[in-house]
């Protein structure tokens, strides 16, 4: 059962990691335009730096 | 890219008027860092290649930076280099690739962070419900003792945080309904989470078997789901109608004692001051004509699609459209006492008086939470009753009131409502409010205004084909350079009878009130106003007339389909319009329609629509112009054209973007489908509680069955929402039709094969 003692803190901290990339991908704007994010996927030349 | 071709129609007589300085200034924001930011709404974005013509157009610009295109808001973003602000260059930019910015007003700037905080709340509550769902999963293949308690109070710690955090958007609305003594959904909702994770601490302390964590979170999950995407639909729909051109103007320019022109915000425009309003401006105030001459369009107020002619001493309704002449005013009331404001008051009154409307899911609710908490309490007696076990009578009361918490009847409604709001979206039609579907769906009374509403509100030429098409076109070439609906309706019939506008016009100009003339081979060309009086407009070379041209006002597509249509499915169908009466009776001839009223005023009109609903009538308005704005209120549910009023936006249920009148058939039926679904899924709620309240009463609801019970029945009501989006028209033909495919699928298969179908069926 020690296996637990890391194995569920590596868990817990690897969906933190996630939820956290999320957020600061919401705070920074990155979900304000999805339709404007599918079309800017096809332009070659625009750089993909989010504002 | 073919989608833009929309970008190419801007009307170069339309677009010459840029809003000053100090109106840019009015509808920016200063950064913290000093800079000024400021947003324009460009309505006709609408793919890849308008962001790239936008932006590209934006950035070759050097007092900019960073300019940036949302295409969901159909808004562009930039920041001005310097404090010298100069909007010429950039509305000069923006049309020479074909698109018309327009000002936005500084509120509706604000960003929403409403939806910013869902979207965090459903994260972290996405996050939690994936943890302890591991956790329980391991809780329930066998983990006992010290491991199990280890994990609740992982579990415990993941979910207090997380239910104080992303249940506020229940708690939040439950408290204000029990503070207002009433029941929305949101109670019992809130009820089931508190009590869930109550009970799981108070078990988690005592070292017991069962906790509910993972059924308090999923459940605050799912139901954050609904709540999101019904957010996100209302957010769609507002930003879609407040990016369209603005009626009422952010201010003026007054024309100081000494001459000197200051732009002013509409509130410090008083009474007496003297006012500039350029060619295609909109008058800001109710004001009196002091000097010049021009035509004007008072549709907005009138209803009239013709336009009147101002002079000195003509006075005019504030929210008119100046259109060919510059022209002075002396303002005569302050914006707050104007006719806009005036139909503001109007309308506020009548939205008081409109039928209350009680949302369905609390209506629902209001039968529903009852029920469930007397169900628990009788549980609770029973228990007592039998055991005298005061503990394991109160556990199998919380276990009812957790397994009935209304998941399913929590999605049921807004899932409907959001998709039923994408589907009108497809179709032009948008939703402003949930509750507006509902509405629609009980309608049996439908009430037209005439200009704008069932007509196009456009004039167009009578008779194009019998005009020369030498005359057509010096014609055509002349209303190329006017604001005038009748020289934009003759460049129209041109493009559209193939007739190309002559070249060579020189020294055009227009006479305010009279017409427009120009030089062609020498010889002096006037369209206009007939000098033998009469209705019509002239074309004459010298002093001889070339020709006359008669305009009608055209019926928008669709409109007697939409009628007939109407009227078959028993929606009785009304015209009410602020026209003449003789006007108003040719077109409801034209359309066959009986029931008719003209000559009215807006207080008829709210009196009619009161009147009908006295009589028990369920009224759907649909109007335009801003006489129509308190009816709009006043009716049950109102729908406008994407052209009126922004007031009267404002006040509708639902605006439709294209020409077709077809989209009151359409949201009518997609209204009725809708309201079935919602039916069906109160329907699957209830069967889902005749199975599991048995179950909770008589204790056998462990974490494992609330779970699997809650996330099934949410599941099912999803899915049966999402059937709207199918072509079927009637419940379980489409089933039928994915079995009958399946079916002959299978059958071609085996055929192929050279089986026998029987035997694999």
């Amino acid at each position: 059962m020690n296996v637990l003692l890391f194995l569920i803190p590596t868990a817990l901290f690897l969906g933190a990691l996630g939820l956290a990339a999320f957020l600061w991908s919401l705070k920074s704007g990155q979900y304000s335009d999805l339709d404007g994010a599918a079309w800017r996927a096809l332009n070659d030349d625009e750089d993909d730096k989010p504002l | 890219m073919s989608c833009c071709a929309g970008g190419t129609t801007v009307n170069a007589a339309a677009s010459t008027d840029v809003p000053s300085r100090d109106a840019v200034l009015h509808s920016s924001q200063k950064l913290d860092d000093g800079r000024i930011r400021t947003v324009l709404a460009v309505p006709d974005i609408h793919c890849g290649g308008c962001i790239r013509k936008v932006e590209g157009a934006l950035s070759a610009l050097r007092e900019l930076e960073e300019p940036r295109v949302n295409l969901s808001t159909k808004r562009v973003v930039f920041h001005w280099k310097e404090d010298d602000i100069d909007a010429v260059p950039v509305f000069a930019a923006l049309r020479r690739v074909g698109y018309e910015p327009n000002l936005i007003s500084p509120d509706a700037i604000v960003v929403d962070d409403t939806r910013k905080s869902l979207f965090r709340a459903l994260a972290v509550a996405g996050f939690a419900a994936g943890n302890i769902m591991l956790l329980s999963v391991s809780v329930w293949s066998g983990a006992d003792a010290a491991t199990r308690d280890l994990f609740h109070w992982i579990s415990a710690l993941i979910a207090i945080p997380t239910v104080g955090y992303a249940g506020r958007v229940f708690f939040r609305p439950a408290l204000r309904a029990l503070a207002a003594r009433s029941l929305n959904m949101d109670v019992p909702i809130s009820l089931a989470i508190l009590l869930a994770t109550g009970m799981s601490i108070f078990e988690t302390w005592n070292h017991g078997a069962h906790a509910y964590f993972d059924a308090s979170v999923t459940l605050l999950f799912f139901l954050l789901i609904g709540r999101t995407l019904d957010h996100m639909m209302r957010e769609r729909a507002r930003d879609a109608v407040a990016g369209l051109a603005r009626i009422t103007p952010d201010g003026a320019t007054v024309i100081g004692e000494d001459g000197s022109r200051h732009w002013h915000p509409l509130d410090e425009v008083e009474a007496g001051m003297c006012l500039h309003i350029a060619a295609g401006d909109r008058i800001p105030v109710d004001a009196t004509v002091r000097e010049g001459k021009s035509d004007i369009d008072a549709a907005i107020a009138t209803g009239e699609s013709v336009p009147i002619t101002a002079q000195e001493g003509t006075t005019l309704s504030a929210g008119m459209l100046n259109l060919t002449g510059p022209l002075v005013v002396e303002a005569a009331k302050a914006a707050k006492d104007s006719f806009l404001s005036e139909m503001l008051r109007m309308l506020d009154a009548a939205e008081g008086g409109a039928p209350a409307y009680r949302k369905l899911a609390d209506r629902a609710a209001a039968v529903y939470a009852p029920v469930v908490h007397l169900a628990a309490l009788f549980t609770f007696l029973g228990w007592i009753w039998v055991t005298g076990d005061w503990r394991q009578s109160l556990f199998s009361a919380i276990a009812v009131l957790i397994i009935t918490c209304p998941c399913a009847l929590g999605l049921a409604v807004p899932i409907v409502q959001v998709v039923a709001a994408s589907r009108l979206f497809r179709k032009g039609i948008m939703l402003r409010d949930g509750t507006a579907l509902e509405k629609l769906a009980q309608v049996d009374h439908v009430v037209f205004d005439k200009t704008g509403t069932l007509t196009v509100g456009m004039p167009r030429l009578q008779d194009a084909g019998k005009h020369g098409s030498r005359v057509l076109g010096i014609a055509a070439a002349l209303g190329t350079n006017s604001r005038h609906p009748y020289s934009q309706a003759l460049a129209q019939a041109a493009g559209e009878n193939n007739i190309r506008p002559v070249v060579g016009l020189t020294d055009v100009r227009e006479i305010p009130g009279e017409g427009i003339e120009g030089t062609l081979d020498g010889e002096r060309y006037f369209l206009g106003r007939s000098a033998a009086g009469g209705n019509g407009v002239e074309l004459r070379r010298g002093d001889d007339v070339l020709d006359l041209f008669r305009f009608e006002d055209r019926m928008r597509a669709n409109a007697s389909e939409t009628i007939s249509a109407l009227e078959q499915q028993d929606i009785a169908c009304e015209i009410l319009s602020g026209d003449n009466g003789e006007t108003v009776a040719q077109a409801a001839q034209a359309l066959g329609m009986t029931d008719w009223r003209g000559d009215l005023r807006p207080a008829d009109k709210i009196a009619r629509v009161q009147a009908l609903q006295s009589m028990g009538h369920k009224v759907l308005m649909v109007g335009d112009g801003l006489n129509d704005t308190p009816s709009l209120a006043a009716a049950d549910v109102s729908m406008v054209p994407s052209k009126a009023a922004d007031i009267g936006r404002q006040a509708a249920g639902l605006v439709f973007l294209h020409e077709g009148l077809d989209a009151v058939t359409s949201a009518v039926t997609v209204a009725h489908r809708a309201q079935a679904l919602i039916r069906q899924n109160f329907a699957l709620a209830v069967l889902y509680n005749i199975i599991a309240i048995p179950l909770a009463v008589l204790g056998y609801a462990s974490p494992l069955v609330a779970a699997l019970a809650m996330s099934g029945s949410s599941i099912v009501v999803i899915l049966n929402a999402l059937r709207l989006n199918e072509a079927a028209s009637t419940p379980f033909s489409s089933i039928g039709a994915w079995l009958t495919r399946r079916g002959a699928r299978r059958a071609s298969g085996n055929a192929r094969h050279g089986k026998h179908g029987v035997a694999t069926l």
